[in-house]
């Protein structure tokens, strides 16, 4: 039972990291009809930043986070204007093709910039795991935190697309960006303001990953890219709640399959799961049904 | 008001609008019929710069289009009505109308708001409904005012009464007598001439992406090539 709960609540953590990179395939995807596959390789950038900031400069973790955020808002937009915004017009595939040139260009850049040589993140989060009962049950500061982290932001979201003004014009961007712009909305900006925001968590995530894997590498983003990518389509590619459902959901299935069928398994399993739910449910768990335009 | 001097517009290799020009003036309803395919919706996606013309000029109270994207026009005091109305289904209706209002200060916001409930109160009985579960009338009536959010100056409608049941039409033309009266000017796209010429101070009779005839509203329902091409005879 103990171990049952204990991976319960590592799956869940694991989850909430997929959750938060999710949210940025799905925003983007929501807003540019895209698949952004490079979104994984931010991750990585995040979590390099992150540990120079740390270990070579030796500033505060929170410093060190906050300017992987930085770096990595203005990595996505710069992304999207170089990379993507000339291919508006473009069919998918192109785009699609370009996403995974951009997704090499940043693997290959890190590799030159930093070397393929295996960083150790530090793991920074302070105090001693919590406690349960009799000490039979370990529950990590950065479980508590990464889980924490995830609800914020979905609540964050949640607010900043449903309350504001800049967050009800990329709704109404991602549904019909002809009017859209009816209305007076700049659809450049508000697709690069939803860039900048899904690289800003791709950050976070970065530092919350690395703090549980800590070996990084320029490849290091990819594996949980896709997984989150996954997660996305998994929960409804375009819903935030979505992102959260598929996230820990498919964190859930990875760390229970692991525990209980097959280690080296474990991932086939997640996939064969997406699979049947798609074939239940095209559209994802909460996906919309697309609606036939009259 | 508007100016619209010899457009030519293009789909890739397709000539959809071939030398239009036309102009409406403060106060005025001026409305662009004919058939299927004329081009009258590509003229108002042109206006308001959506599309683009290769030649000519479209001039907006004195200020030429040429370099201004679509998201700017809007803040110019033009608004445009597409044909198919194109709400955004997911959102609720009061947020629909807040998109309507993206340009105005927060300030003008809620009186606008009051302004169009008072207008359709339909749709204040209907504002937290998700826009996509709304009729096809309360979809078009929350179309136009969206519209009228911005406080335009000019107010373009595409086809306002499309797929409408005859007292709907009825409402719609209606609205659109109460807003000239209140002084807005209205360019009007319609399928249906008889009752699009019968609120129109002038009109203009588009064929193949050419402008065939122009004259006052009467003018046209009586004109004699007008009544048989669009008028049922
Ligand atoms: N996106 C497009 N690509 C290619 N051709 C187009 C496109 N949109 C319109 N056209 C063509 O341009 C011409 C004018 O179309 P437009 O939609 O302006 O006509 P309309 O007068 O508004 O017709 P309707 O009364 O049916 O709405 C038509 O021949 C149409 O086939
Ligand atoms: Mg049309």
């Amino acid at each position: 039972m103990l171990i049952f709960l204990n991976h319960l609540i590592n799956g869940i953590s694991l989850g909430s990291v997929y959750a938060i990179i999710a949210l940025g395939y799905t925003m983007v995807y929501g807003i540019a009809k895209m698949l952004n596959f490079a979104h994984g390789d931010v991750i990585m950038v995040g979590a390099y930043i992150c540990f120079f900031a740390i270990s070579s400069f030796n500033l505060p973790p929170a410093v060190g986070i906050l300017l992987a955020m930085l770096v990595c808002t203005l990595l996505g937009i710069v992304i999207e204007r170089l990379a993507y915004k000339p291919l508006r017009q473009a069919t998918s595939l192109a785009v699609l093709i370009t996403a995974i040139g951009v997704s090499y260009l940043l693997q290959n850049g890190a590799q030159l910039l930093w070397t393929s040589n295996i960083k150790m993140f530090p793991s920074f989060f302070p105090g001693q795991p919590v406690e349960l009962f009799g000490g039979e049950l370990k529950i990590t500061v950065a479980s508590i935190v990464t889980v924490a982290v995830c609800v914020v932001i979905m609540l964050a979201l949640t607010w900043f697309t449903g309350q504001t003004k800049v967050g009800k014009a990329m709704r109404a961007c991602s549904e019909d960006k002809g009017a859209a712009q009816l209305m007076g909305i700049d659809v450049n900006t508000t697709i690069s303001v939803t860039f900048a925001i899904g690289s800003a968590l791709a950050a976070v995530a970065g530092v919350l990953f690395c703090s549980v894997y800590p070996n990084l590498t320029p490849t290091t983003g990819s594996m949980p890219g896709i997984k989150a990518f996954t997660a996305a389509v998994f929960g409804g590619i375009g819903s935030i709640p979505g992102a959260l459902l598929g996230g820990v959901l498919l964190g859930l299935i990875e760390i229970f399959a692991s525990a209980y069928i097959s280690t080296q398994l474990s991932n086939a399993i997640v996939f064969a799961v997406l699979i049947i739910v798609l074939l239940v449910r095209p559209t994802g768990l909460l996906g919309k049904q697309i609606r036939e335009k009259v | 008001m508007l100016k619209v001097n010899d457009i030519n517009v293009y789909y890739g290799a397709i000539h959809a609008i071939k030398g239009v020009s036309f102009e409406v003036n403060d106060g005025e309803i001026v409305t662009l019929i004919g058939a299927n395919g004329a081009g009258k919706s590509t003229i108002l996606n042109t206006v308001c710069g959506l599309l683009h013309t290769r030649t000519g000029s479209i001039e907006f109270l004195d200020k030429n289009l040429a370099s201004v994207p679509a998201h700017k026009v809007v803040k110019l005091g033009m608004a445009h009505v597409p044909e198919g109305r194109r709400i955004f289904q997911q959102m609720t209706v009061e947020e629909n109308l807040e998109m309507g209002a993206y340009t105005q200060s927060r300030a003008s916001v809620d009186p606008n708001l009051e302004r169009v409930y008072e207008q359709f109160p339909r749709l204040k009985e209907r504002r937290k409904q998700v826009a996509g579960t709304l009729s096809g009338g309360e979809q078009q009536m929350l179309a136009m005012g969206r519209g009228l959010m911005s406080n335009p100056k000019l107010l373009m409608l595409d086809e306002p009464s499309m797929g409408l049941a005859p007292i709907l039409v009825e409402q719609i033309f209606d609205i659109i007598r109460q807003l000239h009266k209140a002084g807005t000017t209205i360019l009007l796209v319609e399928q249906n001439a008889r009752m699009a010429l019968s609120v129109a101070d002038r009109g203009y009779v588009l064929e193949t992406g050419k402008i065939v005839a122009t004259g006052t509203g009467d003018e046209l329902l009586h004109d004699e090539a007008v009544k048989k091409a669009y008028l049922g005879g």
